[in-house]
């Protein structure tokens, strides 16, 4: 495990050495440079050009500065610098040899030439090194056209081959390893830039790849034939520079220049990464990460990944209504709404929606709106949160934000597992752990964070402990410049949930620094933050408790109401994208769009609301769910008052106007909910996503994907693989 | 095309010739036990004093060796009990056991016969040694005799040169050799006795054969031309 | 190992021996924290005030007056038990002188101990040549609370090269002591002698010396009664070339792959766990109590001026008597070999050539061997390098493609792999050089192996690349039609 004990230790020194230092430790570059005080710019030159760049600066960061690109393999600006593709070499003047620019910090007066013949001759030198040994197997790679090492050759590299020995004796050849049901390798693509060990070590906390052997004999491999299983495997493939890692799904699928390209947003998720959906004949193929610095940095979590093959399986492509034999028979959509409508119109305003998951805000507005026009206040979420804590937006929010929790120098997890919760959180609080000296201690049971924390039990009074200030990490919170306390959704559904909740809320009134709110609640579902925004209600039991005649189930398929709640003649209508829990209790199966296939809004668990882009259109009959519920209202005789996205938008803006300045974070205001009782009942507290096993299938759209069903397996089978050799070993 | 052909077939062979030893740790891992025995324990607790305890990391390469030579060989389950007692990720010991010639990981003779065939060496005849190494033993470069007493290895430079030839067995170095001191150390060891290290050919250590051209008189006294060293007391350096 | 480390440093300091201080030198300090800088700076002074003909500052070496170097006397040798005729242990290495007043000594304190090694002119032993009395005050900077350590590069393994292990054998005790005043000279708290793997018998040796040290009291808490804490550790490697270079060295002390490091940071601001370090070379650190005894003026004494001192030599090969021999640095290579060894087998004349370095050392044919001068200058003169002074001669009886053949396969064992042109550079010349030995080749592909030898050389990240690339480039250089000759011979009976 990788932390930078120097920097602790540096910590008071100047920034020079704390860079210094910091390199050695291989940590991250990117924090490293940004030093305590501004300091002085000096001032270097690039092919002339002066440029002011601040002390400690990399060469390749001041060139980057003007806009000179200099080529590179194994710098990444996220992962601690190798130097050793040295594919970044360039002629600093009076330098006798060429330095390697992602590593030599620039001094004052340089003048580096990135275009000079020493410059390019290295360059052309590593760069027919590197394809010495690399196949041609060009046009078979899955990486062909987004290649960085293709598209370095044709800038860089030699128009042909002096390779002779290819006569001889021949390139070298690398057994492929099994790492996997997600990264395909081929090892004899290899070009040893490590970006991928390092990627595991530093940000995905595992330390399951290395490097074996040495020399020409150098492999990148797990340890003994290991399966490289994390959360955030999936990185190594935009990583890896050349076709060795690539996305084993999507291997052979397609090439890059035939692709279409969207971006949009994951909803599998609380984090609402940003993405890149790549379809081709109105099918998904592939999601990569977008940049957001703000959330997913430039990673994906596995399941936004590789859990799109899910979008095209057991999905809804017509409308259903449930006949007299209890089948579920296709009709059209004329009489589906019909007969929703005849049902609506018999409930005389004993109806209740509940909007699960995956719902959009559009559709959570619709159905809120329909609802209401038909005398109804009963709206709920599918997931429970704490009564009445829903009136003021800091109770379910995320506060300290996810960029945010990077500089937190004291955390308490009370009843979450980030690490699967929501991968890219966790990221961020191992950053804090790695250059930030992130003290961290969780309430709950026992689990692996990817970095050390200290596990303070699992009863749930010791949060009152905690914020009473009489537990030892009280100390730490109370000491700390940045504390912060994240409490998982799953636990407010608790009955002392609300208890807990004011206790922490209460607690962090007084951890409260300027501009740093230290109450978090780390949601798991897409649509909470959202439903909550426009009104809804928590727990699926408050609409149960209703016993309405007709209920809208909005993408609810987690399975909280059960057919044995409701009123024998309640009429369920399912509105949704897959044949999941939801439908199969449904009287009525609208079949909507998944989030591949509209433009919606979503609002992370930070309170960031942001759209997805239709990459695709929705499978056979199936429509937008907003249009469904305006149709819907059309036939029930109460018509919405929008005809089109912009028009819900602006209806949207009269509800919650942060909601629709996309992208953009509202500070939201102090926690607390009036009144709530304080007692917390004790007992045990737990957390549903454990283990890694736990993390593929949440939702769904995951649950219908074949390869999420893959990595299920693949993990028992490691885990059984390791229960075996111990039992054989001790 | 011809050539292209050939290039693959290169690729395929080199395929089917690699036999890591990464695999062969594999196989071995679940079958064996490994714990440090009492007299290794202690000398790991003596070991690990050395070194400042945040960095007790820095004692893996000794901490191999001793598994190593508790074993025989570096089972992956030594490597894993030695990665546990400084607390570090297997995978960080595996590398290193798999970056370091000396850490055998798969089984070995009971002698090792290294033969330095470097520069040095082959100048005085170390390819003449290692052939005759090959006929006796019966052996190529890397294999083991079925026995398990020898295992024979091609290697660079022992750090003997001017004992060229030289050849180790086990930790002990044999040096000025010629193909009949070569034999009878080979046979000392057919009958598994170690015969006593050094050169082969008079000499005691490095000096020129027939007697040292220098350090021919006896060394001179302590304080030999020693300077003056004023009292730091009263005399402030410089 | 040692020979071709630090080639930064050498390259600098062999360029920029007058005027003013070259880039490579700038770059260096320049790199260093202010502190550093500071350490630094009087020697630049130093220069400037030496031209100006005032009186020399301390540290600077007297002016050479001899014009004949070697031989040297017995009684001017510093390892007087070279050759393991006297007893290793305490009791005889006292009767030899080691450990005399070294409690004096090293109440001298730091100041005074740099200064009597800068006097001395005394340049590190393991190959890159850099003046050892500056390397160790880089050290002197105000502390920052972090520990000091000195590092003993003992990983000794390039070919040709053997004279630390006789050190390590038969004088460990020279080590200890120089440890304990080097470890004085820079405040270190402790040492580690690092040592490679396969010296398991000297390791033992030097196990038992340091015991023996402990027990005396003259290191440990308090060493020999000064009131100075300082520890010795040996720490043996595993078998990697690659960790006499002195970053690689640190990682594999840490207990990681012995891969190199990047500079900057340099180990003086951040070597062995974090904490300021400085690697040096056994023989360095062992000269240094002599040198601290007997004053440096007396080891500046010999060999020529900025190539001071007396030197181990390691001659192997085709010569009658090969051996290890001390020696007054600057001696004749011709005078070197036909005093100590017996001459060159079937004599002088059937010289073909010389490696004079270590492997990593370009070779240099006989007649450049007539008159060459064994220093840092005289070899660089010749196109090629002291490095660790191990000189490989070979008769005419040699095939010189394959004994350069067989080097470069040894730097394709040990590279580490980390870094491309090194990672592959290597594979293909050795690939080649195989090819070269057999003749199985066309000629243009020598001026192919050049540029490749040079596209390696001084693009890698530490000097094994460089040290493979210079035995390739030397045998180019002199042995061309060697090479083209083969080729033809073996098109002509491939032909026929």
């Amino acid at each position: 495990m990788i932390r930078a004990p120097l920097v602790k230790a540096l910590g008071a020194l100047g920034s020079p050495t704390h860079q210094m230092a910091s390199r050695a430790v291989r940590t991250s570059a990117m924090v490293a440079q940004t030093p305590a005080k501004a300091p002085e710019k000096i001032e270097v030159f690039v092919d002339d050009i002066p440029v002011q760049v601040a002390p400690g600066t990399t060469v390749l960061q001041a060139a980057a500065q003007i806009g000179v690109e200099i080529p590179r393999f194994c710098y990444h600006e996220r992962l601690a610098v190798a130097g050793n593709c040295r594919m970044c070499l360039v002629e600093v003047e009076k330098s006798p040899k060429p330095v390697a620019a992602c590593a030599m910090p620039v001094m004052k007066g340089w003048r580096i030439k990135t275009n000079s013949d020493l410059t390019r001759k290295a360059r052309e030198g590593v760069m027919e090194f590197l394809l010495m040994n690399h196949p041609l197997d060009c046009p078979i790679c899955d990486q062909g056209g987004e290649c960085d090492l293709q598209d370095q050759a044709m800038a860089f590299g030699s128009d042909r081959s002096r390779f002779t020995d290819i006569n001889y004796t021949g390139k070298r050849a690398v057994e492929d390893k099994d790492i996997g049901p997600l990264v395909k390798t081929i090892m004899t693509r290899c070009i040893h830039c490590t970006r991928c060990v390092r990627f595991a070590s530093e940000i995905a906390g595992v330390d399951d790849l290395g490097t074996t052997g040495r020399g020409n004999d150098m492999q990148i491999g797990t340890y003994v034939e290991k399966l490289f299983l994390t959360e955030l495997s999936g990185n190594v493939i935009d990583l890896c520079p050349v076709g060795a890692l690539t996305n084993k799904p999507y291997s052979f699928v397609a090439r890059p220049w035939e692709i279409r390209k969207v971006s949009s947003i994951d909803v599998l998720d609380a984090v609402g990464s940003n993405i890149v959906v790549s379809t081709r004949t109105n099918e998904v193929l592939r999601i990569l990460p977008r940049e957001n610095e703000d959330v997913n940095e430039e990673w994906l979590a596995d399941k936004a990944r590789f859990a799109c093959d899910g979008l095209k399986r057991q999905r809804l492509v017509a409308p259903m209504v449930r006949m007299p034999n209890g089948e579920l028979q296709a009709v059209e959509w004329e009489g589906a709404l019909i007969a929703v409508a005849k049902a609506v119109k018999a409930a005389g305003g004993q109806i209740a929606g509940i909007s699960g998951q995956l719902a959009d805000l559009e559709a959570q507005l619709a159905l809120k709106d329909l609802l209401n026009r038909l005398g109804s206040e009963v709206v709920t979420t599918e997931q429970g949160f704490i009564q009445g804590g829903t009136d003021s937006r800091a109770n379910y929010l995320l506060n300290s934000t996810i960029a945010g929790l990077e500089e937190a120098d004291a955390v308490l997890l009370v009843g979450t597992n980030p690490r699967y919760e929501a991968p890219l959180v966790n990221t961020r609080l191992r950053k804090a752990y790695v250059h930030n000296e992130l003290q961290i201690a969780s309430i709950g049971p026992k689990i692996d964070l990817s970095y050390d924390h200290e596990n303070l039990g699992a009863d749930a009074a010791l949060v009152k402990d905690v914020c009473s200030g009489g537990h030892a990490f009280s100390k730490v919170l109370e000491g700390a410049k940045k504390p912060a306390i994240i409490i998982g959704a799953d636990l407010l559904e608790r009955a002392d949930g609300a208890a807990i909740h004011a206790t922490v809320a209460e607690y962090c009134k007084k951890l409260k620094k300027p501009n740093w709110n230290p109450f978090n609640v780390l949601q798991t579902n897409a649509a909470q933050v959202g439903a909550f925004d426009v009104g809804y209600k928590a727990g699926a039991q408050t609409a149960v408790k209703a016993q309405p005649k007709v209920l809208f189930l909005l993408n609810a398929d987690a399975g909280k109401v059960t057919r044995e709640q409701l009123p024998k003649d309640c009429f369920v209508v399912y509105i949704g994208s897959h044949g999941d829990n939801g439908a199969s209790i449904a009287d009525a199966v609208l079949p909507g769009a998944a989030y591949t296939e509209k433009q919606a809004i979503y609002v992370n668990t930070e309170g960031r609301p942001q759209q997805t882009l239709p990459g695709v259109s929705p499978p056979g009959m199936a429509r937008e769910d907003w249009k469904i519920l305006r149709a819907l209202s059309e036939v029930v005789g109460k018509p919405l008052p929008y005809d089109n996205l912009d028009e819900l938008r602006n209806r949207l803006e009269d509800v919650a106007p942060h909601l629709t300045r996309l992208g953009q974070l509202e500070a939201a205001g102090e926690a607390g909910a009036a009144g709530a009782s304080k007692s917390i009942g004790g007992g045990a507290i737990d957390i549903k996503l454990k283990e890694l096993r736990d993390y593929f299938m949440t939702d769904a759209i995951s649950r219908a994907s074949p390869t999420m069903a893959k990595c299920i397996s693949a993990v028992n089978k490691q885990q059984r693989e390791n229960e075996a050799k111990q039992s054989v070993a001790i | 095309m011809q050539r292209l052909l050939r290039g693959v077939r290169s690729i395929h062979l080199a395929h089917l010739l690699r036999t890591g030893v990464h695999l062969d740790a594999c196989e071995m891992r679940d079958k064996l036990k490994f714990e440090f025995s009492e007299d290794n324990r202690r000398r790991v607790t003596a070991l690990l004093a050395w070194y400042p305890e945040p960095e007790w990391k820095g004692a893996l390469l000794p901490l191999l060796d001793i598994a190593q030579r508790q074993q025989g060989w570096l089972s992956i389950s030594a490597v894993h009990v030695v990665a546990e007692t400084i607390k570090i990720d297997p995978m960080e010991a595996f590398e290193a056991a798999q970056f370091y010639t000396m850490f055998f990981m798969k089984p070995r003779g009971k002698y090792v016969v290294s033969v330095c065939t470097s520069t040095p060496c082959k100048l005085r005849g170390g390819d003449e040694i290692f052939e005759a190494c090959k006929k006796t033993l019966n052996l190529e470069h890397g294999q083991t005799t079925p026995d398990m007493q020898f295992t024979l290895k091609e290697d660079y430079c022992m750090g003997a040169c001017v004992n060229a030839p030289v050849l180790a067995i086990n930790d002990d170095m044999y040096e000025d050799l010629d193909e009949k001191s070569l034999g009878d150390i080979l046979a000392d060891l057919r009958c598994d006795k170690l015969p006593p290290a050094g050169p082969r050919n008079g000499r005691f250590a490095s000096e020129p054969k027939g007697g040292p051209t220098t350090l021919k008189s006896h060394p001179p006294p302590p304080g030999f031309m020693m300077q003056e060293l004023p009292d730091p007391k009263t005399n402030k350096c410089q | 190992m040692l020979s071709i480390w630090q080639r930064r440093e050498q390259m600098s300091h062999f360029s920029c021996q007058s005027v003013v201080p070259k880039m490579a030198a700038i770059v260096r300090f320049n790199l260093l924290t202010k502190p550093h800088i500071g350490a630094a700076l009087p020697v630049s002074l130093q220069l400037l005030r030496f031209q100006s003909t005032q009186a020399p500052p301390p540290g600077t070496p007297p002016p050479q007056t001899k014009t004949k170097f070697g031989p040297l006397a017995d009684e001017d040798r510093i390892f007087t038990n070279l050759y393991g005729r006297h007893d290793w242990r305490l009791k005889g290495a006292l009767k030899r002188g080691d450990w005399y007043k070294t409690k004096e000594i090293v109440l001298k304190g730091p100041d005074w101990i740099v200064n009597e090694i800068k006097t001395s002119g005394l340049r590190g032993r393991g190959g890159a040549g850099f003046p050892s009395g500056m390397k160790w005050s880089f050290m002197n900077k105000p502390g920052d609370g972090r520990p000091k350590y000195l590092v003993v590069n003992a990983d000794e393994g390039e070919p040709g090269t053997c004279k630390d292990r006789e050190i390590m054998r038969h004088d460990p005790h020279k080590l200890v002591e120089g440890c304990l005043i080097a470890g004085r000279a820079m405040g270190a708290q402790a040492a580690y002698i690092y040592i490679r793997g396969e010296f398991y018998n000297e390791a033992s040796n030097m196990q038992l010396a340091i015991a023996e040290a402990y027990q005396a009291g003259l290191i440990g808490k308090n060493a020999c009664g000064t009131g100075y804490d300082f520890d010795v550790f040996m720490h043996r490697g595993a078998g990697a070339y690659i960790c006499g270079e002195e970053t690689a060295l640190i990682e594999s002390l840490e207990g990681k792959q012995g891969k190199p490091r990047l500079k900057p940071p340099f180990p003086a601001d951040v070597g062995v766990f974090g904490c300021p370090t400085t690697v040096t070379n056994v023989e360095t650190v062992a000269v240094a109590p002599s040198i601290c005894r007997r004053g440096g003026p007396w080891f500046a004494s010999f060999g020529r001026t900025r190539n001071s001192g007396t030197k181990l030599f390691n001659i192997s090969g085709h010569v009658n008597r090969p051996c290890t021999v001390e020696e007054e640095m600057s001696i004749p290579l011709k005078e070197l070999i036909d005093r100590h060894c017996g001459g060159v087998t079937g004599g002088w004349d059937n010289l073909l050539g010389v490696i004079p370095g270590g492997s990593s050392t370009p070779i240099i044919p006989k007649n450049v061997c007539d008159d060459v001068i064994m220093d840092f200058d005289g070899l660089i003169a010749a196109q090629t390098s002291l490095g660790t002074a191990a000189i490989i001669v070979m008769d005419k009886s040699t095939d010189v493609i394959k004994a350069i053949a067989r080097l470069i396969s040894f730097y394709k064992h040990e590279s580490c792999g980390q870094c491309t042109p090194c990672r592959e550079g290597i594979g293909w010349m050795n690939k080649i050089m195989t090819r070269f030995v057999k003749g199985d080749a066309q000629p243009s592909e020598i001026d192919m192996l050049w540029e490749i030898s040079k596209q390696i050389e001084g693009h890698t990240i530490c000097a094994l690349g460089d040290g493979a690339a210079w035995p390739v480039q030397g045998l180019i250089r002199h042995f061309r039609p060697e090479i083209e000759k083969r080729m033809q011979l073996h098109a002509k009976r491939a032909s026929n």
